[in-house]
């Protein structure tokens, strides 16, 4: 009996195991057997609000309409350098999703990216993207990887709510760093918030120092036909570390948490608990759809440059990209996708309108301040076309969408780009979390270390 | 009665005998968790001992590279402040987290009342998960004079102190909430040992005329010593992989000082988009693992003669 019951045990046991077995095997559904193609895209990001999420779906039923051949499946995603190649070698990736500029050529020289010249080469306007601009999404040989849009210059935000408190009237923010820093000092002293704040964390530290290099006239890479090297050791970064050092020690207005990043910097912003704070000029629709940001407080101007001809301001955006494991059909039904979502917008009324629309029906942020993906007439005509629909608060944002165009757009430093960031994370962290750093070592270490870096 | 049975031959087992003697069933019983253990345990590290001498984008083939990953590990600046920081975090967590859940369970067990209740107490940070332990504390540090802590400091008038924000703070105070967070599982288990104490050796020790103390260094101690050196060599071997920690509070900054030898290998693979190392990630993964190998062995050889009973 016992002997029998043994045996009943390991039948039951194995046919658990081979269950188990199966269910990894299954999952692989043939994309292609009707006709029709699948593709999964990234469509909002985690912690998005349910009327973001529906206003995707909208659209995906619109393009579906001109597109019946293929299916569109939007997911819940966001780039992220870790869970990527999880995704990739577990082929949970999307077909296509958006990369920031700073890790595109990355992911191309891993070839962990489709192809996709010929598709894009395709479209109507092709030849009328801005040259530097479309750069961030091409190798070396000028092969196209993607798709730019949400092109943005970083942009001054500020709390219009604390400058009121603080004495300073919302209409007119700084237009020098000494009115930053003056500023600053006023809104700690009067409110007792952290009058500026800035990210330091995951290597938004160095995006941030490089930002304000630029703004000063300074560089942090230099290339001379196919070498790159670091030039992080120059006057200019020195003057913006004394300038956080004044703020953070002297004047005690950069408060005492500093080990923010982006997440980090937007939440305690929303929250009223910053002044100011230097970010990308998009991170209104961040603010509104993920940390509920009370529009009457939002302000936005542009980073104050120093009078230096090579004072600039830092650009970025994103390149939508294809799975590398994509078929020809997929990279063809995903650049589709992409320009319906993404691009054609920028170009075509009814396109824009249509955009627009959809989204004001969820009540998604519109109109916040880009750049231009093409030329600046074209983003001018974009602007009307959905003027009606705007709804952002436009008017607390004519500090930026006055003057950005006679800025001087500088892209981000060219090689490994997110590494030297990393080794500029921990010069900022030094000189705000330290009184007694030494400036002028931090920066000659720093650029050894990027040397190194720049050298492999 | 010189004579001695005659040495009993071992039975030859053909497979009938091995078949009906319950062979089957049991290696079939075990095939489930060998399965699941060999796909999810050590299949992975098979991998990573590959994936180490290899080159790879997870998309095409892998290209081998021989020891060129542990070379490039071994090179890189960053490696001898992880070291370091590890070993500081290791240390402090020995000097501060090994003896803590000791004195608790000590004293609970001396406890006539309530020790449920206070052993619930204990184990309460264990059950919590981490990720929510760290935003809490993370509120408990915040470095302003209105943070948690630095309120509680300001009722006797000292601070506020940056707990996180300062080069040498930093790794302390990691320390602190990693050993509110790990001491209940160890409490649990010396209070299990201190259970198994004979009382009879109390009462002798009483009788000798011992107080607490000595009865706690000539009873107790001695009695519990097994544990007490397993809980050690496991102390070590988790503090040497502290990850979640530096990850979540400070992203090993300022400055590099909490960066340990686990996020350094994060950041190989993942921190950095450009870098995308796997390659060095699992190489130095190997050395770490290889390294924690070699200390136990060395360990539990030097105190094999304290540990027999």
């Amino acid at each position: 009996m016992k002997q029998h019951r043994k045996r009943i045990a390991a039948v039951v046991a194995v046919a658990a195991s081979a269950t188990v077995l199966a269910a990894c095997g299954s999952g692989d559904d043939d994309a292609e057997a009707d006709g029709k193609v699948t593709i999964t895209v990234e469509g909002w990001r985690p912690g998005d609000e349910q009327a973001t999420a529906d206003s995707v779906k909208d659209l995906v039923k619109e393009f579906n309409k001109a597109n019946p051949d293929i299916v569109v499946e939007p997911k819940e995603w966001e780039w992220k350098a870790e869970t990527f190649p999880a995704q990739l070698a577990g082929g949970t990736l999307p077909t296509t999703f958006r990369v920031p500029f700073t890790d595109t050529l990355g992911l191309v020289q891993r070839k962990q990216i489709a192809d996709v010249t010929e598709q894009v080469e395709a479209l109507p306007y092709a030849d009328s993207f801005n040259e530097s601009v479309l750069a961030a999404a091409q190798d070396a040989d000028g092969n196209i990887y993607g798709l730019p849009s949400d092109v943005y210059g970083m942009g001054l935000h500020y709390n219009r709510q604390l400058f009121e408190e603080a004495g300073l009237d919302p209409d007119k923010p700084p237009t020098t760093w000494d009115e930053v820093q003056a500023y600053a000092k006023q809104i700690t002293d009067e409110t007792g918030q952290p009058g500026y704040a800035q990210m330091t964390k995951d290597n938004t530290g160095g995006w941030l120092l490089t930002t304000l290099t630029y703004a000063h006239g300074g560089r942090i890479e230099e290339t001379d036909g196919d070498t790159t090297k670091a030039v992080i050791d120059n006057p200019e970064t020195a003057e913006v570390l004394q300038r956080l050092h004044e703020m953070r020690w002297d004047d005690k207005s950069m408060g005492s948490n500093l080990l923010l990043d982006w997440a980090g910097i937007n939440q305690a912003f929303a929250a009223g608990k910053v002044g100011m704070y230097v970010g990308g000029s998009d991170v209104y629709n961040a603010l509104v759809t993920t940390n509920s940001v009370d529009p009457d407080t939002y302000g936005l101007t542009i980073v104050p440059l120093t009078d230096s001809p090579d004072a600039g301001i830092l650009g970025g955006g994103s390149v939508s990209v294809v799975n590398a494991k994509a078929s020809k059909a997929e990279k063809e039904a995903a650049v589709k996708w992409n320009d319906f979502f993404r691009v054609r917008k920028l170009v075509e009324e009814d396109a824009a309108v249509l955009d627009a629309k959809t989204l004001a029906a969820s009540d998604q942020p519109i109109g916040t301040p880009l750049l231009p993906v093409f030329d600046e007439e074209t983003w001018k005509q974009q602007r009307e076309w959905i003027a009606d629909y705007i709804n952002v608060p436009v008017d607390q944002m004519t500090g930026f969408t006055d003057n950005i165009f006679g800025q001087n757009l500088v892209a981000e430093p060219p090689s490994h780009t997110q590494e030297v960031y990393g080794v500029l994370d921990a010069v900022v962290q030094k000189v705000l979390s330290d009184e007694n750093a030494d400036i002028a070592e931090l920066l000659s270490t720093a650029n050894g270390e990027a040397e190194r870096i720049l050298a492999q | 009665m010189t004579s001695a049975a005659p040495p009993r031959r071992r039975p030859r087992r053909s497979p009938s005998t091995w078949v009906r003697g319950g062979g089957l069933s049991t290696l079939v019983l075990l095939l489930p968790m060998l399965l699941v253990f060999g796909l999810f345990s050590w299949w992975p590290i098979v991998r990573s001992f590959v994936m180490s001498l290899q080159v790879t984008n997870l998309v095409g083939p892998a290209e081998w590279v021989g020891l060129d990953n542990f070379q490039a590990v071994l090179a890189d600046p960053m490696l001898g402040t992880a070291l370091w920081n590890t070993v500081y975090f290791a240390l402090l967590a020995l000097i501060f987290g090994y003896p803590v859940p000791l004195v608790l369970a000590v004293l609970m067990s001396d406890l006539r009342r309530g020790k449920g209740v206070y052993s619930t107490l204990a184990y309460l940070p264990v059950v919590v998960p981490p990720a929510v332990a760290v935003l809490l504390w993370k509120f408990f540090y915040d470095a302003s004079p209105s943070g948690v802590f630095n309120t509680i400091l300001g009722w006797v008038g000292l601070g506020p102190v940056p707990w996180l924000e300062d080069t040498s703070w930093a790794m302390p105070s990691l320390v602190v909430e990693a050993t509110w967070a790990a001491a209940g599982g160890t409490v649990i288990i010396y209070l299990a040992a201190l259970v198994s104490v004979p009382p009879e050796l109390y009462d002798a020790a009483e009788i000798d005329g011992s107080g607490i103390w000595r009865k706690i260094w000539h009873v107790t101690l001695p009695q519990m010593r097994t544990i007490l050196l397993i809980t050690l060599v496991l102390q070590i071997i988790g503090t040497a992989q502290v990850f979640l920690e530096p990850y979540l509070f400070t992203d090993g900054g300022p400055d590099n000082s909490t960066t340990t030898l686990l996020l350094l290998v994060y950041d190989y693979a993942f921190g950095n988009s450009l870098g995308g190392d796997y390659g060095k990630a699992t190489a130095l993964s190997l050395m770490l693992a290889g390294g924690l190998a070699i200390l136990s062995a060395v360990y539990f050889r030097l105190t094999r003669r304290w540990s027999d009973s």
